[in-house]
């Protein structure tokens, strides 16, 4: 036990040592694209505190990005999920604090640790089928965020999110990346054809009008439930009353 | 008043009419029908609501019976719903598509259809409600409340049912949960889902089972017990709260025909159109974002109509207890979607035999009672409404989770502490609330109404002066008893100011002249009870 501590604070001691003397020489002898460095000068600013000097991860704060890949970065960045806010149970879609050129930077760094997951290649990202796309939607990802893409809540007080907001390439890259909670859906899984038709659908839904009228959320009986109470209801007893009060 | 036999009618429509009573002899019941006299308040219009949707469920039902085929034979959908184009579907589910996207009228008609359920299961609820409150269950009435109880049950199921048969995603969610609630039941639980579902779940004839029971068997019930309810209604006659001229023998209201019938016909044509704009304008079981029914697949958000949440709500709080009775294992879904509503509604179908019992009163009620005056059945009233509120919340806890960012969880253990703590705390509240009106109500009686009236006594002490009802003692104590009436609590009311002229934005009528209480008198001969009833109108 005793010899397990000073074992892990002699440990300490030398990567403090280490992360003292040696950063400048390891961007040099890595070999960074001038993309990269510049992306790890992002990276030391606004990364390092939670996800640690070499990517390797800082315990309780944030896991290693080593070998994640460029898709991982730019799903959490260009979303606005990184830099995560203190205390934030879960990562929320926000504004994003980079612009493109920083999050191609942090991408090109990040890819250059490791490697993982790349952006697809060029193209059209809903160059898929729609009805295929449908099938494959409600089997691999509507138990998480509903038939129609409006989020569902999961246990432990985290949730999967509306995908309203959602770009092809965030969708893309959430497949290839699997954030928290959602499985990894690579290529494996799901062919590149696959991602597309999927693409094709969610975006496909969401532009396509209601042909019922007002979609109420398109989250199912209960918002139904709610407008039959409060809009139905009321309306009958407020004319009940008013028939009852004519001679 | 003429002695002669009355000489034959010389219009067509005469003709036609007195030839109508030659054959068949309805003249006399008809004209008692039509003179039947109803009582004017305007939560009697509730039960109406009900029998209202009914008639348009039955309309709409039969338009899209026309398009729809219960066949769970597979098939590859090419209507013009392109998402789905060429995805293989039961027949069910792609004739419901085509009904909502190929057939003319027809998303128009599956929209009233459902809005209108949802509307009809909840007009009986808010019927049951006021008949519960205002004690008009009591003898003799109590057979009309056990059909109105079969009537909700029914209305649930026929619910139900309906739900099932589009065969989409939530739909067969739905038939894989009732399939689940049939295995847990002790003993004949799985024999009975197999008869039922012909076998396995899915099967390929539940579509078809839940059809006949949908479009045929269960309306037939519902027409025949509404048809029971109404003859009841007329048998014991309605009703009416209590208050001057009103009896325990007289209905004082306006006859049926016409200002009843006109009254009802404006409120039919109401509430057509409440959910034909429903309809219309808010978009209700989108099955085609649903996608067919695949027994791999669930959906977040997945959930019951609202009528069905209570048993969603009591199966998610239930803890998951998996008990062992005589060597049979009990199942947790058996206690809180077959014992839990079976004893819920066995104590609602018997509540006035229940209260009859407690309260040794087997007196005939043709008068209402105010919730007020019977504080214990309002409280109880109150008890069991919050109780089901709680669970009927907690149906749809995980949606409540999701957009207020709360954790299921939590949601969970609220609802089973709310359940517990909710209805003894609606049952104190509801009980004071109850001595609090009638009090204020005794105060009037005593002490006459508030005329907003600031005197200054000699001495200093500001008072406000009060107007008795009645007469008044030496003491200036009015000695009017506390009867169960409303009891007038503005000058307005009791025409010392004048009534408020009607008119929403600008009056739409003169404002009455001052009162004059000579005519008072002429009023109290008016309001004879005795004999045949007789008409309020001046
Ligand atoms: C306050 C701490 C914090 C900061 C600052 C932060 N992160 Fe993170 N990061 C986390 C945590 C915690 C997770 C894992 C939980 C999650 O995915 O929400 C994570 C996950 C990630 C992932 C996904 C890893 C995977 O396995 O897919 C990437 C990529 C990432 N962060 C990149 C960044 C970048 C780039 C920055 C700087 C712009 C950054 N993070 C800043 C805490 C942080
Ligand atoms: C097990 C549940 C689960 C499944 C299955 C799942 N996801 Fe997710 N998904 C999540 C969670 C949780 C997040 C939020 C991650 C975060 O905030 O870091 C998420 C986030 C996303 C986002 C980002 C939303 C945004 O803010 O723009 C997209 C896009 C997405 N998922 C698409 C998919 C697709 C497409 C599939 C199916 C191939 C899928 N998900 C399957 C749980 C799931
Ligand atoms: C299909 C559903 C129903 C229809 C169409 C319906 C219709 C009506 C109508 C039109 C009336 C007369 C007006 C009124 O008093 O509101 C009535 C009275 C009544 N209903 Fe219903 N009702 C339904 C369900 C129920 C339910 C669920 C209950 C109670 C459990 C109930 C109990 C009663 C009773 C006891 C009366 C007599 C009330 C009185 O005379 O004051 N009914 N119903």
């Amino acid at each position: 036990m005793s010899s397990g501590l000073a074992l892990l604070l002699a440990l300490i001691a030398v990567g403090g040592l280490y992360s003292a003397t040696a950063p400048e020489s390891t961007a040099q002898d890595s070999g960074l694209s001038v993309e990269a460095m510049a992306g790890q000068e992002i990276y030391e600013n606004g990364c390092i505190t939670c996800h640690g000097r070499n990517l390797q991860g800082v315990e309780d704060q944030g896991p290693s990005l080593i070998g994640v890949g460029e898709a991982a970065v730019y799903f959490q960045v260009g979303t606005g999920r990184m830099p995560l806010a203190q205390n934030e149970a879960q990562a929320q879609r926000k504004t994003p604090a980079y612009d493109d050129a920083e999050v191609n930077q942090l991408m090109a760094y990040i890819q250059a640790n490791g490697g993982g997951p790349t952006l697809p290649d060029e193209g059209d990202l809903r160059e898929g089928e729609l009805a295929e796309g449908g099938e494959l939607f409600r089997l691999n990802c509507a138990s998480c965020h509903n038939f129609a893409g409006r989020g569902g809540a999961l246990s432990g007080g985290k949730n999967a999110p509306a995908l309203t907001e959602s770009t092809d390439l965030d969708i893309y890259t959430a497949m290839l990346s699997g954030p928290q909670n959602m499985p990894v859906f690579g290529d494996n899984q799901l062919t590149p054809e696959q991602k597309r038709s999927i693409i094709n659908y969610v975006q496909t839904l969401k532009e396509t009008a209601d042909p019922g009228g007002a979609g109420i959320g398109r989250a199912g009986p209960v918002p139904e439930g709610l407008v039959i109470w409060v809009v139905g209801i009321t309306v009958c007893l407020v004319v009940c009353v008013w028939v009852g009060s004519r001679a | 008043m003429s002695t002669s036999a009355p000489a034959r009618p010389a219009t067509p429509i005469g003709r036609a009419a007195s030839g109508a009573d030659e054959r068949l002899t309805i003249a006399g019941p008809l004209r008692r029908t039509l003179n039947k006299v109803f009582p004017d308040h305007w939560s009697f219009l509730l039960g109406e609501i009900a029998l209202y949707t009914f008639v348009i469920l039955l309309l709409t039902g039969t338009y899209l019976t026309f398009f729809f085929d219960a066949s769970m034979e597979e098939v590859v959908y090419d209507g013009s719903y392109d998402p789905l184009r060429g995805v293989e579907m039961s027949k069910a589910y792609a004739t419901s598509l085509d009904i909502s996207f190929d057939v003319r009228g027809g998303l128009l008609m599956r929209q009233i259809h459902h809005w209108a359920a949802l509307l009809f299961v909840a007009a009986i609820v808010v019927h049951l409600m006021r008949t519960f409150f205002t004690g008009a269950f009591r003898k003799p009435r109590e057979a009309n409340w056990m059909i109105g109880v079969a009537l909700l049950v029914l209305g649930i199921l026929e619910g139900v049912f309906g739900y099932s048969l589009p065969d989409d995603l939530l739909s067969g969610t739905g038939l894989r949960i009732i399939n689940a609630i049939i295995m847990s039941i002790p003993v004949i639980g799985t024999w009975t889902a197999f008869a039922i579902f012909g076998g396995e779940f899915p099967g390929e004839v539940i579509i078809a089972r839940f059809y006949i029971l949908h479009v045929l068997l269960i309306p037939g019930i519902l027409l025949a017990l509404i048809s029971a309810h109404l003859l009841l209604i007329v048998k014991n006659k309605h009703t009416q709260f209590p208050g001057p001229g009103r009896t325990e023998d007289n209905v004082v209201g306006k006859r049926f025909f016409p200002v009843f019938a006109v009254k009802s016909g404006g409120f039919f044509m109401v509430v057509f159109g409440l959910t034909a704009a429903l309809g219309g304008l808010v978009q209700i079981n989108p099955i085609w974002l649903y996608g067919p029914y695949n027994p791999g697949l669930v959906s977040a958000g997945s959930q019951p109509d609202w009528y069905v949440g209570f048993l969603d709500g009591s199966t998610r709080l239930f803890p998951p207890w998996d008990l062992y009775i005589f060597g049979y294992n009990i199942p947790p879904l058996f206690w809180p979607t077959i014992v839990m509503p079976g004893i819920l509604f066995t104590l609602l179908a018997l509540y006035p035999i229940i209260e009859a019992k407690l309260t040794k009163d087997t007196a005939h009620h043709n008068l209402l009672q105010r919730p007020r005056d019977v504080p214990v059945r309002t409280a109880i009233g109150a008890m069991a409404l919050a109780f089901y509120t709680v669970l009927w919340i907690s149906g749809g806890n995980d949606l409540i989770a999701d957009k207020f960012n709360i954790s299921l969880n939590a949601m969970t253990w609220v609802g089973r502490i709310g359940l517990i703590v909710l209805p003894p705390i609606a049952y104190w509240v509801a009980y004071r609330l109850c001595l609090g009106l009638q009090q204020h109500d005794r105060q009037v009686l005593e002490h006459g109404v508030e005329t907003g009236i600031i005197r200054r006594l000699p001495h200093g002490e500001f008072i406000e002066v009060h107007q008795p009802l009645g007469p008044v003692d030496a003491h200036g104590h009015g000695s009017l008893q506390y009867g169960g009436a409303p009891v007038p609590k503005r000058m307005n009311h009791i025409g010392g100011l004048g009534r408020a002229v009607k008119g929403f934005f600008t009056p739409i009528e003169d404002a009455a002249p001052r009162h004059d209480p000579a005519l008072d008198e002429e009023r109290q001969v008016e309001l004879t009870g005795s004999g045949r009833p007789k008409d309020t109108e001046a």
